[in-house]
């Protein structure tokens, strides 16, 4: 027997004997104070429950002990905390910072993050996005490292029919910036999209290779970069709060971008990152397509934190 | 930031008294802590019910070593039944008979497949072997061309029928380049996928019929949440999974997902991941990501000796 069968034997019985303390000073439910899952609708009865809920979608001890002790608040007896936790976890993502705003052009948009999470794919259905909206981006290959990068991000270029600057393999990645936005500024090309090469935040080496391209971008355009987007990936758990933490003191964050919501697991990390950090989510992914990235939706995404899709 | 375990129950053990020993009572309060360190760790929800019921039947009778204190006597009950968990194992891949050996690589999008299909060729040459490293990746952009630089740096030959792009005939077409050649080893790169995707299950299926492997690796990202179970569940059931790559413990993530992904596919770790150069792949260390999942490190080597 694995461990994991014998888990789901030993569930059951230490349920609520754990959280006992817990229990106490939440309002108890009538019905005995678990999460009750029906054919349609979902109640939450207990702060056990609600607990439970929040942690299984990676928000995080913290923020959930936060949530929850807010919902409690304004409870009562009986009450199905679904719809406060709701409300709580929007006032959350409402409350983070809202878009800047800039005149300058052209406009500068730098694409941050750790291995792997999905900056390339969300530059090419960027790209995409924007370009149906009526802008002409340019997107820039800043990702020298990874082999065969700058052929990935070559091809969603080709796909989104926007333009393209790309980097010799090697080459400094501040360098082919500059040459992106000399290049934008001569073909009247706005946003400049950078693609950078996958870093984890400890990498203090190439943490200051992004502080160098700002720099750059800086000098050729005022205030840029205008945006830095940091690319999570919906599965990451509570390393997701030193990802953003660290990639903001050093790029400079300005906003999210939440990859992979197809998938299983609902990024709920970036709740806490909103809370912590003010940090908000612009664009999410749901998929490999190019149209798979849309505007941010609060109150979409709130419903779907707490949808057993599976 | 996050306090280790054991300093955390050092403090709640202070706060009791002097006289503390081991009760239902102390040890109750021991487990909320260590629920709750467990979980900042992003082991899974269940998995930590499980392990915290598992340490509370062990530590309420366990016979009391006079050198440790409570709170080091329970870190301890801890870190043994983390290590059962993980088994008795010396990490790497385990010897088999068949000829040629065929790996095939699984995992979610990004987690760190076709890198890892060239750190393992490389791990391969060095123990002798003779690998070749075929992509059936033919979706993601540009990912044969990975693959095949990735194999160029390794010192690898790269199975790539051009214009090939089935995944089945191309992981066949490597399964017979390495019979007449005389590779010993076959590495299959997949593309990543969702494990609730079923139409590219079904193709990695079809693939595994093909090839018929030997070792079925499953990537996953050491940053990953309370997903692990799911994901790796999943790809359990419907391929299988025979060992566990561990990628990205370069970072500073507590790597919990360990625990969760091998308690629900229950077999061993086989490598982990620590950097995006070819060189960058370990041999599994229960005691190393025990610690880290545990934060800490010197705590161990304590309890150690008593
Ligand atoms: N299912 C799903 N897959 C995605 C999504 N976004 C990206 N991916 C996949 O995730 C994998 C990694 O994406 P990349 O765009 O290469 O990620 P990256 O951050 O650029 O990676 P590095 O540059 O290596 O750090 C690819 O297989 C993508 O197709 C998404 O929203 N949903
Ligand atoms: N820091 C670090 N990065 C890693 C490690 N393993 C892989 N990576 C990086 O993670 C990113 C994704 O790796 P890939 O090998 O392309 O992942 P994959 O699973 O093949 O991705 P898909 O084919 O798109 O599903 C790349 O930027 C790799 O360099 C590791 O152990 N540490
Ligand atoms: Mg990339
Ligand atoms: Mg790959």
């Amino acid at each position: 027997m694995s461990f994991f069968d014998r888990l789901k034997s030993s569930l059951q019985k230490t349920k609520d004997q754990l959280f006992g303390a817990f229990e106490e000073s939440a309002a108890p439910a009538a019905s005995g104070g678990t999460a009750t899952v029906g054919t349609r609708t979902r109640r939450i009865e207990s702060a056990d429950a609600l607990e439970e809920a929040l942690i299984t979608c990676d928000v995080g001890v913290a923020a959930t002990d936060r949530i929850v002790e807010s919902v409690r608040r304004k409870a009562r007896r009986g009450d199905d905390l679904l719809p406060l936790v709701r409300e709580e976890i929007l006032s959350i993502l409402q409350g983070a910072a809202p878009p800047p705003v800039t005149g300058a052009h052209p406009r500068v948009v730098l694409i941050v993050g750790v291995n792997g999470t999905g900056k390339t794919t969300s530059i090419g259905k960027l790209a995409n996005l924007l370009k149906q909206e009526g802008q002409k981006p340019l997107v820039c290959a800043a990702d020298t490292f990874r082999a065969a990068a700058v052929e990935q991000l070559e091809i969603w270029t080709r796909r989104a029919d926007v333009g393209f600057v790309r980097a010799q393999p090697n080459s400094d990645p501040a360098a082919v910036v500059f040459d992106a936005i000399q290049s934008a500024k001569a073909r009247q090309l706005d946003p400049v999209l950078v693609d950078t090469a996958g870093r984890l935040h400890t990498r203090v080496n190439l943490m200051k290779e992004l502080d160098k391209i700002k720099r750059v971008a800086a000098r050729e355009v005022e205030g840029a970069p205008h945006e830095v987007l940091l690319v999570l990936d919906a599965t990451v758990g509570q390393n997701g709060v030193a990802q953003a933490r660290e990639f903001m003191k050093v790029s400079g964050v300005n906003g999210i971008i939440l990859t992979k919501l197809d998938g299983t697991a609902k990024g709920g990390v970036a709740v806490a990152i909103a809370q912590d950090l003010r940090l908000p989510i612009r664009y999410v992914g749901t998929g490999e397509q190019i149209d798979d990235l849309v505007p941010f939706n609060p109150r979409e995404y709130v419903d779907a934190l707490f949808e057993d899709a599976w | 930031m996050f306090d280790s375990l054991s300093n955390r129950l050092q403090d709640v053990f202070a706060n009791l008294g002097r006289e503390v020993r081991l009760t239902p009572e102390t040890v109750e309060i021991a487990l909320r802590e260590i629920r709750m360190a467990l979980l900042e760790a992003d082991v899974n929800f269940k998995v930590v019910k499980a392990f915290v019921d598992k340490v509370r039947d062990r530590a309420v009778d366990a016979e009391v070593l006079k050198s440790l204190s409570p709170g080091q006597q329970v870190v301890r009950i801890v870190r043994d039944e983390m290590l059962a968990l993980f088994g008795d194992t010396q990490g790497g891949l385990p010897p088999v008979s068949a000829t040629p050996r065929v790996i095939l690589m699984l995992g979610l999008q990004g987690s760190g497949k076709t890198t890892t299909t060239g750190k393992l060729a490389k791990w391969l040459v060095k123990q002798g072997k003779h690998p070749i490293v075929v992509s059936t990746d033919v979706r993601r952009p540009a990912a044969i061309e990975q693959l095949n630089l990735v194999a160029k740096q390794a010192g690898v030959r790269a199975h790539d029928p051009a214009g090939n792009l089935d995944p089945v005939s191309r992981a066949s077409g490597a399964m017979q380049e390495a019979r007449t050649l005389g590779y010993d080893t076959i590495i299959v790169d997949t593309a990543g996928r969702l494990h609730i995707d079923d139409e590219l299950m079904v193709e990695l299926e079809a693939i595994k019929a093909a090839v018929q492997p030997t070792d079925q690796l499953y990537v996953a990202d050491a940053m990953t949440g309370q997903d692990a179970i799911k994901s790796a569940g999943e790809f359990n059931r419907r391929v299988g999974v025979t060992g566990v790559v561990l990628s990205k413990m370069d970072g500073d993530a507590r790597g919990g997902a360990a625990l969760s992904v091998v308690s629900v596919v229950g077999v061993p770790i086989a490598f982990t991941g620590s950097g995006e150069r070819l060189e960058d792949l370990e041999a599994f260390h229960p005691d190393r990501v025990v610690s880290r999942v545990l934060g800490m490190g010197d705590v161990l080597s304590l309890i150690e000796k008593a």
